[in-house]
């Protein structure tokens, strides 16, 4: 019951202070808008082998935008887990009877749901600059918004157990970010990458979520919308797990 | 069972041991201080006990609850207030509470009128919904002391929840703690040497993750009682290079704890005599709990 209460509030907080930081809103905001009008602008006429003649760049790229959106934004939430500890008001939580696993999922839950207002502000704008999705299958595109940042979230609570300080978040973006977000098939379909490269996109789990994204926004898909569904559900509910795992056995000082 | 029990209790920090097999008990009900200086390991021992370190050995027990074995019990009844802040800076003084509340289990009504209650109690009301990132340091303890308070915790942890607060502020901090603790056993640390002892039912010095002593502060004056001998000289520096007591420099004198007056006097002079030093002033102090500290921890308050 006080477990209820404490996913609770650690998820208004998340919230309210997502609302109430507009600097932060407007900075997570700026890039994908860019990447997305110029990407769009820049690849308009680009012939590319493995996307149908229906199936417009512009298009191809709007869901690719939004996942970046949701995997930007979840792994800071996850990874702001190291500002909490820096600044103490972890310790505030910790010596709470709330117990870790709540504590877990309320952070996890509130990075999520801050990550999918972004997205769906995103979703909002592109609509209004000529993205046509299908608006009837919006709730399967949610839920899959939902599943992708709640797997993110996880991952990046767990890095933070093991940062000493927020200067490991540069890494963390550089060499883990970055790459997924590039190998998910966001930017290009991943069968224009060489057969190596392609077998790593298929290990990453934002190629799945990326892929439900277009099935469930454009009905285009390159892998499989059941396997997106069973290979992303399958990756959250592990990095859930693991986060809760590692993060009750650390101690905080 | 008692409210505090810890047992030959050892944290090792990779090769030296910040507490170091540490035992005491704290009575129902009772204020107990842990005096000590920087890095004395009176900080790591209440991490230890509000379950946030694990010990290397040795057993605590804090409401009657294993704090290794049953530390979500512990958790529930304990209330802390830590050396450095751990508020929400982006939330009001009202939300900081809210939250709390809410962490803590409290049904909407009691949350509500609880968080005005404490609020007036450490005399926020006004400033209750003003963002705590612009509070100043005073008001940010208070607004702790406040939080600490507000789950009525059986037992009431504070480190150092004086420090930095100018006179007038620390006094009112303490009249809050006197007027709401009831039932409430309290373990705080501090510097301020002379407010333990005015507070304190019982206080612990420690030294090097060591307790070297423990009682009511009057008994602990009266157990160590040594002597003070407050000196003035011309050269005080070259004075404090040769002397081989414990002391402390106060208002330009040293106050030296020594076991026997005549003996140290007799050697001041011999001192005086052979280093050129001229004495202008001597005289004899009653001791009070701080020169019991100084005595037993070296100096340095
Ligand atoms: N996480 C840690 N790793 C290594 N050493 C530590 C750690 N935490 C504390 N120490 C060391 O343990 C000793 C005791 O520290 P502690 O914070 O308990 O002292 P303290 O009595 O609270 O001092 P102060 O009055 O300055 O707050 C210090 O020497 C400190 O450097
Ligand atoms: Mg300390």
């Amino acid at each position: 019951m006080s477990d209820l209460q404490a996913i609770y509030v650690l998820l208004m907080r998340d919230v309210k202070k997502f609302v109430r930081i507009k600097s932060r809103l407007i900075g997570s905001l700026g890039m994908p808008i860019f990447f997305l009008v110029f990407l769009s602008l820049g690849f308009r006429r680009a012939y590319i082998p493995s996307l149908p003649a229906e199936v417009n760049y512009s298009n191809f790229v709007v869901p690719g935008i939004v996942a970046m959106v949701l995997l930007f934004s979840s792994i800071f939430s996850g990874v702001s887990v190291v500002w909490d500890r820096q600044f103490g008001f972890l310790r505030e939580i910790i010596v709470s009877p709330a117990s870790r696993t709540a504590i877990v999922i309320g952070r996890t839950l509130g990075g999520a749901i801050t990550a999918i207002l972004q997205a769906f502000i995103l979703l909002s704008l592109s609509y209004f600059i000529g993205f046509n999705f299908q608006i009837s299958k919006l709730p399967i595109a949610l839920f899959v918004m939902f599943l992708i940042s709640l797997t993110f979230t996880s991952l990046g609570i767990l890095f933070s157990v093991f940062m000493r300080d927020v200067h490991g978040f540069q890494i963390i973006m550089n060499f883990f970010v970055f790459p997924v977000f590039l190998i998910s098939g966001s930017l290009f379909p991943i069968s224009e990458l060489p057969p190596i490269v392609k077998e790593l996109a298929l290990l990453n789990p934002l190629t799945y979520g990326v892929d439900a994204l277009r099935w469930s926004t454009i009905g285009f898909t390159e892998v499989n919308p059941f396997l997106d569904f069973l290979a992303i559900f399958i990756s959250c509910i592990c990095f859930i797990m693991l986060a809760a795992y590692f993060f009750g056995k650390t101690e905080v000082e | 069972m008692k409210p505090i029990l810890v047992q030959n209790l050892y944290k090792k920090f990779d090769q030296f041991f910040a507490v170091n097999d540490v035992s005491f008990e704290v009575e129902s009900g009772e204020i107990f201080g842990l005096l000590g200086p920087n890095g004395a390991g009176k900080t790591t021992t209440i991490k230890i006990l509000v379950t946030l370190l694990r010990p290397t050995k040795g057993k605590a027990f804090v409401a009657g609850y294993d704090v290794t074995k049953n530390p979500g019990m512990v958790r529930k009844n304990i209330g802390v207030v830590f050396q450095d802040t751990t508020l929400e800076l982006d939330f009001t003084a009202r939300e900081n509470l809210e939250f709390h509340a809410r962490l803590y289990g409290m049904s909407d009504e009691e949350r509500k009128r609880r968080v005005d209650e404490v609020l007036s109690l450490v005399e926020l009301s006004d400033d209750a919904d003003k963002l705590v990132k612009n509070f100043s340091g005073g008001m940010k303890r208070r607004l702790e002391i406040a939080r600490g308070l507000l789950h009525f915790p059986k037992v009431l942890f504070l480190d150092e929840p004086t420090l930095g607060l100018d006179a007038r502020t620390r006094r009112k901090i303490w009249k809050y703690l006197k007027e709401f603790k009831g039932e409430t056993t309290i373990m705080l640390t501090t510097h301020y040497i002379e407010e333990a002892e005015r507070m304190c039912e019982r206080v612990a010095i420690m030294h090097k993750g060591k307790i070297v002593a423990m009682d009511k502060p009057a008994s602990l004056v009266k157990e160590f009682e040594g002597e003070v001998v407050v000196v003035k000289a011309d050269n005080i520096d070259k004075l404090k290079n040769k002397l081989q007591v414990n002391f402390i420099e106060r208002n330009g004198k040293i106050e030296a704890f020594v076991d026997n007056a005549e003996k140290f006097i007799a050697k001041l002079f011999e001192i005086a005599r052979n280093e050129k030093i001229s004495i202008e002033e001597i005289s004899l102090k009653k001791s009070s709990l701080e020169d019991v500290y100084v005595r037993l921890t070296g100096g340095e308050v």
